[in-house]
This record gives structure tokens, C-alpha cells and sequence, in this order.
């Protein structure tokens, strides 16, 4: 009887225990499904014609977002221009000189918090060493900043993608009689370049969102502005300081840029992970 | 099968021994690769015939904790000397590999690639130079059509061909090839084997193979490896028939390995 | 056939080698570097208010921008008990679904459910500010906060804790939309040493009769607990940093209370609500010393996660 009446007990533990996970995930998907509907409510309508075509309004009147879709773009790119070519190379010297020696796991120790880092206290250092000389906020600063944040992403996939890479082929270059930086140019760093790929989408989507290192850095501006020595506008911010008013047009603003960053965000990593899927297949 | 004495080798082996950190995984190893004949090595798993192939063109030069000492002498020049021209090395000993190891390039590209680290040809010589490797490789009819596709798109067999290809390409004295045939199929081992005893008329030839009788079909010697320890090398007839130790006896029968 | 001169060649590449050795070197240490300098930009930029107030910023509760008095302890709070309160709903629902994931969904959802997962953690911060503002914290006034505080509030110990006017916004607010977004990290290492666990472990315990429940309670939970803590930590890490979604709904409030439902503050919200209006070098330096504090416990946080999951990786026997 006790042993029928334990067993009773474990099945009834096992089935609760696996209902709880069955509604954790439930839990989980539950929030994502609601916060995207909450956006394509919002964001939808507020989404008209005129918010890629006017500039961001004084309260109370009706404009768009043009200037800070074009400041964004404008910092994202450069950020990442910036922010990719020292990864890659950062990340090849981890994966292929870093056998020896101590920097390598340091720096890879180092990386990997700076990954994680919060990314308002980048903007504040940014802030520190830049704003505080310049005196003025600018569009420089936030793309600085932007690509602080995109360096760590580009090191740890680089350095992942390459030790992926097997080392029979860069013996068969080597065997070839290729100098080692030949085998990396040509051999290895070609062979890891979706994967690579990858990780830099990974990290424009990543800086595409991010609000914070920008509040000190590129601040804000109203008006259109091309010049990157000024304050630039940028969705993120500008929706920080539309949403938080008290203004409703200002606030449906808000919600079309922020409609807007989620689209460009997810396009980004699905199309990462599209990537990757297919290199993956291809070898 | 000639009976001739090995009196000019290609390659001798003196005292050699080889270090994984402390692991002494050669021991005193000393024999003979003769000129433009095939030569095997033969063993257990871990008895260093990889290790011992792998020394020739100082491939294990890329790891940290490994190390050889002792002499090997290709044409009279000590391979090991650490004055060597590491890349003119292995412009003259070439290697091919267990699993095939195409470039991420077109196949064109692939062969073009080690033959532009040491000549400068017009693009007609590339050309002819990139056709006749194919041909030697035997692979030329298969892909002439396709030069400019990836070659990761080839089957498996014709990669390791094309690895082939690419190394001779170069115009190496001598080819490694350490297991080629262990990750193909039937069809395209009898291939590479086929390949193997044409292009012995014109390099010296050391392959590695843990398939003993690939061993006796492809080569003119034979050496047997036990534990790091060389122990018997000579015509491969003779140590198949009639081996003189009693250890290659027993793996040769079977009894072990 | 022209050869190059063997010996032009082998320097020529030699110089070539050491040039690309030393370029992937430099950039490396770039990193390192640019560690060193937001470590000291932010130490020299709070020596004004280090000066000023001493190790006593930790303790003061003080904020008062008009008399040039600040002290960190409400932020401070505010920061480990959002980040507490996530942890503490996160890693049970991280738990849940890395459980689904790896033993109970069928095949084919695996990869969509596991991709729809990490969407959450690619939702910028502000998106989740924004619906936390807009459409959470109205429902959670209307609906949830009543029902605590007549439910919970009126218990004693903890019914304090679970007490205020229902506004919305708050501490118990912020956690909940931290704990949202902290998941997807956690349920990603989660399942990434569960993955790893050895088939044969888990069939060994199968074999002997244990339910699934049992075999990853029991058996692939404590085979994989340092790689959990450290994903756990790294959650943590996540989470203290988190800025634009804690600063819209956590209310911006300068002060101690007992009750969660109450507005409060966090460091990352405080500087980015205060720092581009502040006036006066105390202001700012205080502020910055704010950063400064926060930069060092999520320096603390992520140096033991990597810790934790490096010793993970030693004993898989992969390098990590």
C-alpha cells in the first residue's frame, strides 16, 4: 500500500512540475505576444505617411520623425563603421594568437563584461572624455558611444565563428607554405565570414534600440540637422522624451517610432539568424 | 616491383624524437623514404604514424608544446633546423589530409591559391598550371565546366582530389598524405589508390593509412609502428609475406590492433 | 617559370606577419584599455562628490539637489531590490521553460518557441518602458494593486511590504517588467548546459524509473548548477544595469518606504531622469559616482558569472 501511495505522489509531483514549466513557457510568450500586439495598436495608426516626412513637432502640433529616423540611422552606421573593424580584429587575435600568454584571457574576461555592461554608464564616460572637452552634445559623441556598445558583440562572435573554423583547414594552408596572416586573410577569416556577419547584425540591432548611451551623448535636437559636430535627433530618445510627456500627439509619435524601432530590431535578428542558418547548411 | 636498395633516399630519418609537452610519442626513430616510390606507415591507433608524418613538414610547428629533435634530412638539408625556410619547406613537401579540406573558394581558386605564394604567373600560365593539376589529380574531366563554382559543392571524393590537385599544383618533390581515403567511400578509394601509382612516377610519395591492406596494394615500403617505436621498415612484399619481428606478425595476422 | 628571390619573399612576409600580429594585438588591448579608461573617467568625475560626502554617500538617504546634499542609499536600494524581485520571479519561469524546452516540447516548436523566447530579449528596453507605462502599469493600478492591498496589505510581516495607493508605477511595477526582461537570458544558459547534460546521465536516471519531473529536478539540475548560477548572475547583471524600461514606470522617487507599490528609484533611472538637468559640479560628480557605483557591483556581478560558467566550460572540457 505505502509504495503505491509514494508512487501516487511522484506522478502527481512529476505532472504538477511539468504543468508549471508547460505554463512558464506559456507565461513567457504571453508577455512577447502582448507587448508586440500593444505596439502594432499603437504604433499602427500613429504610423502615417507624414512620419517619414516631417521633422519631430514643438508640442501640440501635428510632424514626424524624419530627423531622428535619418540622425539614427546616421549614428548606427557610423557606430558601427566604427565599432567593427576593431572588433574583428580584436577577436582574430583571441582566436588565433591568443594560445599563449596572458592577454588573451584577459581580454576575453574583460570583453565579455563589457558585454554586459550597462550601457548608461558608457554613455557616461562617453560623456567624461568627449562632451565635456567638445562642451556641446553631438552626433559624434552618440556614435562613439554606439560603437562602444557594438565592439564586444563583433569580439565575442568573431572570436567564436573563427574557433569554429577547423584547424585541418588551416593546416592545408599552412601546409601550403602560406604565411600565417595569409592563412588568416584568406583561409580562415573567409570561412568564419557569415558567421561573423552575423554577429555584426546582431549588433546593430542591438545598438539600433538602445536609448541610454545616447542621453548624454547626442542628446537631442528638434530640427533637422546633418552636421554631426550638433546634437542629433534619434528615435530612441525622442520617444523617452514624447512618451514621458504629457502631450498626445507627441505620445503617438512616441508609439510610431517605437513601432518602428521593434520592426527594423526583429527584421535584424531574423535576418541574423537566417544568415547563419544558412551558412550552416553550406558547409 | 623492384628489388633495388634504397641508395639515394629522398628523405632520412635520423634519431629523431618526438614531444607532446613530457609525452615522448617518438622514440628514436631512423629510416629511409626512397626517392619516387610510395612508402607507408602502418600501426595501431596512437602508435605515431601521423605524428612521425606530420614531423616531415613540421606541421606540428603551429602547436605551442610540441617539439622534435633529432635530424631529418631532405636531400642532405635537416629539415628540422631552425634556420629552415619554414614556407620554401612546404613549397617542396606538400600535404594532403584525413577529412578533405576545400577552401571556402571557387575551385579555380582553390589550386591558384598555393602556386601564388611563390610564382608570379600570367593568368594563361595559371591557367595551364591549374589544368594540368587537375588532370594529374584526374579530376579535370569532372570539373573543367565548373572551375568557378564554390568547392565545398563537390562530393567528397572529388574534394579530397581537389586537395590533391591543390597540393601538386605547387610542384612539391614529395606528398603527405596522412589517411586520405579514411573518410570516402569504396569507389572513390579505389580512385585516389589509382591515383596514388600514377603520381609515384613523378613525386616521392608517405601515406599514413590504419588500413593495412590499403597498404599492401599502394605501396613500395612499409614501415610498422608500435607505441612511438619503429618496428620494422622495408619492401612491403617482404614485410607483408615475410615479416621478420614477431610484433608485426601478429598485427599484420590480425591478432591484434 | 620567374620564381620571387626566396629571400625578399621570406622577409617580405615576415614583416607582413609581424605587422598583422601586431595590428590584431593593438586592437585587443583596446580593450583592456578602454576598460581602464571608464574606470578612471568615472572615478575622476566623482572626486568632487567623493570629497564632499565620503563612504557616508553609501549610507545617506539624502537627496536635495537645492542644498547640494546627496546620498546613493535610495538609489542604491532601489537598484538590488528591482533586480531581487526579478531575480525571484525570473528564475523559476526561466526554470519552467528551459524544462519545456529541452524535455517536453515536441521537435518541430523547439526551434520557433526557443527563437520566440530570445525575441524578448531583442525588444529594445524603451519598447518595454513604454508598454510598461502605457498599458501595464494602468491595468496593474486597476486590477492586481487593489487586490494586494487588500489581500496581502492586511497580513502581518509582509503586509507593509505589499501596501499604497495604487498608481501604477512603482517598485513592485519595475521588478515585474525587469523580471520579463531578464528571462530570456537565464533561459538561454539554462539551456545551453541542460543541452550539454550527457544523454547517458539522463538515461541512467530514466532507466531506474524516475519520472521526467525527477530526472531534471534531481539529477540535471545539480549536474548543471554552477553553469545555472552563473547564467542566474548574469541575469542579475542584466538586470542592475537595466535603465530605460526601470525609469518609466519606477516613478522617480526620492525616497525610503517599506511598501513596493510605492515609487522609488534606481541608479541607472536616476541619472537618466537627473543627469542632463543637473546643475553644479556636486550635482553631476554625485551623479557620476552613482555610475560609478553601478559600474562596480555589475563589474562584481558579471566577473563571478564568467567565473562560474568558465569553471563550467573547464570540466565540459570545451574552451570557453
Amino acid at each position: 500500500m505505502k509504495n503505491i501511495d509514494l508512487y501516487t505522489r511522484r506522478r502527481i509531483v512529476n505532472s504538477l512540475g511539468l504543468s508549471v514549466s508547460v505554463l512558464a513557457m506559456i507565461f513567457g510568450l504571453f508577455w512577447l505576444c502582448w507587448i508586440l500586439l500593444t505596439l502594432l495598436e499603437h504604433g499602427l495608426p500613429a504610423l502615417t505617411g507624414a512620419v517619414f516626412s516631417k521633422m519631430t513637432p514643438p508640442p501640440g502640433s501635428s510632424g514626424g520623425l524624419v530627423n531622428a529616423i535619418s540622425g539614427s540611422l546616421m549614428m548606427t552606421v557610423l557606430g558601427t563603421i566604427i565599432g567593427t573593424p576593431i572588433g574583428i580584429l580584436a577577436g582574430t587575435y583571441l582566436a588565433e594568437f591568443g594560445q599563449r600568454g596572458w592577454m588573451a584571457p584577459i581580454t576575453r574576461f574583460i570583453n565579455d563584461i563589457l558585454l554586459s555592461a550597462p550601457s548608461i554608464v558608457i554613455g557616461l564616460f562617453v560623456y567624461e572624455i568627449y562632451v565635456v572637452h567638445v562642451k556641446h552634445f553631438s552626433g559624434w559623441a552618440g556614435a562613439l558611444a554606439l560603437a562602444i556598445l557594438v565592439i564586444p558583440i563583433v569580439i565575442r562572435t568573431t572570436e567564436n565563428m573563427l574557433r569554429l573554423v577547423p584547424s585541418t583547414l588551416r593546416e592545408a594552408a599552412a601546409a601550403l607554405g602560406a604565411p600565417q596572416w595569409k592563412v588568416i586573410n584568406f583561409v580562415t577569416l573567409r570561412a568564419a565570414r557569415a558567421g561573423i556577419l552575423t554577429g555584426v547584425l546582431l549588433a546593430v540591432a542591438r545598438i539600433s534600440g538602445e536609448t541610454a548611451p545616447l542621453l548624454f551623448t547626442s542628446l537631442n535636437n528638434q530640427f533637422w540637422n546633418s552636421n554631426m559636430d550638433q546634437p542629433m535627433a534619434n528615435l530612441p530618445v525622442v520617444i523617452f522624451q514624447f512618451a514621458m510627456s504629457p502631450y498626445e500627439d507627441w505620445q503617438r509619435l512616441a508609439w510610431a517610432g517605437a513601432l518602428l524601432i521593434t520592426l527594423s530590431v526583429l527584421t535584424l535578428n531574423i535576418l541574423a539568424r537566417v544568415l547563419f542558418r544558412q551558412s550552416a547548411t553550406t558547409h | 616491383m623492384s628489388t633495388e636498395n634504397i641508395t639515394t633516399p629522398k628523405i632520412v630519418v635520423k634519431d629523431l624524437n618526438f614531444y607532446y609537452g613530457n609525452y615522448r610519442a617518438l622514440k628514436d626513430i631512423n629510416l629511409n623514404i626512397a626517392e619516387k616510390m610510395v612508402t607507408a606507415f602502418i600501426g595501431p591507433s596512437g602508435c605515431g604514424k601521423s605524428t612521425l608524418l606530420r614531423t616531415f613538414n613540421r606541421m606540428y610547428q603551429l602547436y605551442p608544446k610540441q617539439k622534435a629533435t633529432g635530424e631529418i634530412l631532405l636531400d642532405g638539408d635537416n629539415v628540422l633546423d631552425a634556420k629552415q625556410d619554414l614556407n620554401m619547406l612546404r613549397a617542396k613537401i606538400g600535404m594532403v589530409f584525413q577529412k578533405p579540406t576545400p577552401f571556402p573558394m571557387s575551385i579555380y581558386d582553390n589550386i591558384a591559391f598555393g602556386v601564388k605564394l611563390y610564382e608570379n604567373l600570367s593568368k594563361h600560365d595559371m591557367e595551364a598550371r591549374v589544368e594540368w593539376a587537375l588532370k594529374k589529380a584526374a579530376l579535370w574531366a569532372e570539373v573543367k565546366d565548373k572551375l568557378k563554382q564554390s568547392g565545398t559543392g563537390l562530393s567528397g571524393g572529388q574534394q579530397q582530389r581537389l586537395c590533391i590537385a591543390r597540393a601538386i599544383a605547387v610542384k612539391p618533390q614529395v606528398l603527405l598524405l596522412d589517411e586520405p581515403t579514411s573518410a570516402l567511400d569504396p569507389i572513390s578509394t579505389a580512385h585516389i589508390e589509382k591515383l596514388i601509382d600514377e603520381l609515384k612516377e613523378d613525386f616521392t610519395i608517405v601515406i599514413v593509412t590504419h588500413n593495412m591492406q590499403q597498404a599492401a596494394r599502394v605501396s613500395d615500403f612499409t614501415a610498422y609502428m608500435y607505441l612511438g617505436d619503429l618496428i620494422e621498415f622495408g619492401e612491403t612484399s617482404a614485410v607483408f609475406t615475410n615479416p621478420k619481428r614477431k610484433e608485426t606478425e601478429d598485427y599484420i595476422t590480425g591478432r591484434f590492433g | 617559370m620567374p620564381m620571387f628571390s626566396h629571400e625578399a619573399r621570406h622577409k617580405r612576409q615576415a614583416v607582413f606577419d609581424l605587422l598583422f600580429r601586431t595590428v590584431t594585438r593593438l586592437s585587443a588591448f583596446g580593450v583592456l584599455a578602454l576598460l581602464a579608461a571608464i574606470i578612471i573617467s568615472l572615478v575622476v568625475g566623482s572626486m568632487p562628490a567623493i570629497h564632499a560626502f565620503g563612504l557616508g554617500f553609501l549610507t545617506s538617504p539624502e537627496w536635495d539637489p537645492v542644498n547640494d546634499k546627496f546620498g546613493a542609499l535610495i538609489p542604491i536600494i532601489g537598484t538590488l531590490v528591482t533586480s531581487g524581485i526579478a531575480l525571484l520571479i525570473a528564475i523559476p519561469v526561466s526554470f519552467g521553460i528551459a524544462v519545456f524546452l529541452t524535455e517536453l516540447s515536441p521537435r518541430i516548436l523547439r526551434r520557433p518557441l526557443g527563437i520566440a523566447i530570445e525575441l524578448l530579449a531583442g525588444i529594445p528596453s524603451i519598447i518595454y518602458g513604454m508598454w510598461g507605462l502605457f498599458v501595464f502599469a494602468p491595468l496593474f493600478a486597476d486590477h492586481v494593486e487593489p487586490w494586494l492591498n487588500n489581500h496581502i496589505g492586511t497580513l502581518p510581516y509582509i503586509g507593509p511590504f505589499f501596501s499604497g495607493p495604487p498608481m501604477g508605477i512603482g517598485i513592485l511595477t519595475a521588478s515585474i517588467i525587469l523580471s520579463i526582461m531578464v528571462i530570456p537570458f537565464i533561459t538561454s544558459v539554462m539551456r545551453d548546459v541542460f543541452d550539454v547534460v550527457p544523454t547517458l546521465l539522463k538515461e541512467s536516471a530514466y532507466g531506474l524509473g524516475a519520472t521526467t519531473w525527477e530526472v531534471m529536478w534531481g539529477v540535471v539540475l545539480p549536474y548543471t548548477k554552477v553553469g545555472v548560477a552563473g547564467g542566474i548572475m548574469l541575469g542579475l547583471g542584466r538586470a542592475l544595469g537595466e535603465t530605460m524600461a526601470v525609469t518609466f514606470v519606477i516613478g522617480n522617487a526620492h525616497e525610503i518606504t517599506r511598501s513596493l507599490l510605492m515609487p522609488g528609484n534606481s541608479i541607472s533611472s536616476a541619472l537618466a531622469n537627473e543627469f542632463t538637468e543637473a546643475v553644479g559640479d556636486l550635482y553631476t560628480s554625485s551623479l557620476i559616482e552613482l555610475g560609478l557605483i553601478l559600474f562596480f557591483i555589475t563589474f562584481v556581478v558579471l566577473s563571478i558569472a564568467r567565473y562560474m560558467l568558465y569553471k563550467l566550460g573547464q570540466r565540459e572540457g570545451s574552451h570557453t
